[in-house]
């Protein structure tokens, strides 16, 4: 019981006196994180948004496969990853491997089958005349798109909330393609295995509670935004 | 000469590998008001997208103007559109109507004068800046007519714009478009299933079943000589006449048909003009004028024709307009009724149905 009690009276001091490592920490990994999201934002909503709006042989298999890549296992990215990446990998001339790019590239593929898919739900949700509407109204197909995503922007904001959520809490992949060097490629998920690891409960805890912080919080603002926009 | 606006050529459509529709030819005079009327499923939406350059047809060609439709981004910038639902984003009722006008990069300033003109127009200039998700389906609907509105466009297409309104809503709406379009020189193409609102906004009527158009025609054309049983069937049995209001008080009307005056009781104003509904069983017929009768409309008739309908007879008489009476087999009998001779045909005024024209 003292351990649990002195880690979380640890975990505060650190909190509270902001700690530089842990600040380093906790800057990478929303910068990680972050970026990875942006990128599967842009990945994820284009291509949901064509799978949406094209008729095309094959379509129900392309969404299923959508479907059960927003449950791909982190190690198994981070494996297929390292492969891709490893010296004399097909990627391995670029040499990114334990690289903070090598996260977000294995974050991007974590998180983008789940952006694609809520996307393409959301688009799919829209109701069906409501593009000919906007044809009708003299818009190009470029600009029928974007007032079809500002449409689904509820929808599309619970996408970027899960996946955000699903790569800043993710472990498997960070670890295995960003080698958690310190200073470098440790983020608060790699750093709180090999904490615990070492027995340093309070930091551990510390990085803990971060995490759950940050998450809540990138949360509470979006769930702020989506329910301030929800028609009453 | 009348001009075309809008032609089509052998045009269908299939959906599923199936046709769902197979118009042959197609024709709107410029300036017309075409109803699409029909039941469900007749393919009158199907049509309605299709000349809107909405649903491309696995075969035949359109043409806008006497030009074939080949830039149909620029054909959809001189139209616009309106579903049953409203369809509106989620914005406010300004942004809404002015989304059209947006997306012609047209100016601000102009943007706004056009909105404020076509809300007032449609009675909805006090919720402009409110949300389009938090009006009633009767504005909601009423902001979608005014966005296609505000584009002026030179077609307006209406697909079933009131099948999703209760009855007083729809009836004020109604009385609103039936203006607008009066004071608008675009060409319109409504579809419906019922036949008061086709009567009501449409000079031009088309009739329509299983994916094709069976019958073409001024509305009174239309009820009073239906080309098959369908037609029948489907746009009722009642008689109808046009006619002008000649005297208006305290809902009783006098209206003017050309060969006499009929006694009817409506809403309508002096001198507009008026189709008159009347169904075939308020018409009773007599062969002696001898008797008093609260009856307003009483006069002179001929059998043209008398037709077996099983149980009952259908008489259709000429008494100058168009007049037809359901009658049974003992009155045919009891009366001696035969094909030229001469009755006397009765009905109340409160057995006339009143519609504005358009």
């Amino acid at each position: 019981m003292d351990l649990i009690i002195e880690g979380f009276i640890k975990a505060f001091q650190l909190l509270f006196t902001l700690d530089a490592e842990v600040l380093g920490i906790t800057a990478l990994s929303l910068k990680i994180s972050g970026s990875a999201t942006l990128v599967s934002l842009f990945i994820g909503i284009s291509t949901g948004t064509i799978v949406a709006l094209n008729e095309f042989p094959g379509k129900r298999l392309v969404i299923s496969l959508i479907n059960t890549g927003m449950g791909l296992p982190p190690v198994v990215v981070g494996l297929l990853v390292t492969i891709f990446l490893w010296r004399n990998g097909p990627l391995g001339y670029f040499e990114i491997l334990y690289t903070p790019t090598a996260i977000i590239i294995a974050q991007t593929v974590i998180a983008t089958p789940i952006i694609t898919g809520i996307s393409l739900a959301a688009m799919q949700n829209l109701p069906a005349n409501l593009r000919l509407q906007i044809l009708a109204l003299g818009a190009s197909r470029l600009q029928m798109v974007w007032i079809l995503i500002k449409e689904a922007r509820l929808p599309l904001l619970a996408a970027v909330m899960a996946g955000f959520g699903g790569v800043i809490s993710e472990v498997g992949a960070s670890i295995m393609v960003g080698g958690n060097i310190k200073g470098y490629t440790r983020v608060l998920t790699t750093a709180t295995v090999m904490e615990t690891g070492k027995g340093n409960f309070d930091i551990a805890i510390a990085l803990s509670v971060i995490l759950l912080l940050l998450a809540f919080m990138i949360n509470a603002v979006l769930t702020h935004v989506q329910q301030r926009q929800r028609p009453r | 000469m009348k001009t075309f606006i809008l032609e089509g050529k052998g045009l269908i459509v299939k959906r599923g590998g199936v046709g769902v529709l197979d118009i042959p030819t197609f024709s709107l005079t410029q300036g017309a008001r075409l109803a699409l009327i029909g039941p469900n499923g007749a393919g009158k939406s199907t049509l309605l997208l299709t000349l809107a350059g909405l649903i491309k047809p696995a075969a035949g060609t359109i043409s806008y103007q006497g030009q074939s439709l080949s830039d149909l981004f620029g054909y959809r910038r001189r139209i616009a559109c309106v579903f049953q639902e409203p369809l509106l984003f989620d914005t406010t009722v300004h942004a809404n109507i002015a989304t059209g006008l947006k997306l012609r990069h047209s100016k601000a300033n102009g943007i706004d004068r056009q909105v404020k003109l076509y809300a007032e127009r449609f009675g909805i200039l006090h919720l402009l800046q409110r949300s389009a998700r938090k009006i009633s389906g009767g504005e909601a609907q009423r902001t979608s007519l005014a966005r296609a509105f505000a584009l002026e466009p030179e077609i307006v297409f209406l697909d079933e714009p009131f099948a999703s309104l209760d009855p007083p809503t729809r009836e004020g709406l109604l009385e609103d478009l039936h203006r607008i379009l009066n004071e608008t020189s675009a060409t319109a193409v409504l579809s419906t299933h019922d036949q008061e609102e086709a009567l009501r906004l449409a000079d031009e009527m088309a009739v329509m079943n299983a994916g094709r158009i069976v019958q073409t025609g001024r509305p009174e054309e239309i009820m009073n000589h239906p080309a098959d049983e369908f037609v029948a069937g489907f746009v009722g049995t009642e008689t109808v006449i046009p006619g002008t209001v000649t005297a208006a008080r305290q809902g009783s009307l006098s209206v003017d048909i050309g060969c006499r005056e009929i006694e009817a009781v409506g809403q309508a104003t002096l001198g507009e003009k008026v189709l008159l509904c009347i169904r075939p069983e308020n018409v009773t017929l007599a062969t002696d004028d001898g008797h008093a009768t609260s009856a307003r409309n009483v006069f002179p008739a001929t059998v043209a024709h008398i037709i077996p309908r099983g149980f009952y007879y259908k008489v259709e008489l000429d008494a100058g307009c168009p007049l037809t009476a359901y009658v049974t087999r003992q009155s045919v009998e009891g009366l001696g009724l035969r094909e030229g001779l001469t009755v006397i045909a009765a009905f109340k005024a409160t057995a006339v149905h009143v519609i504005k024209s358009p």
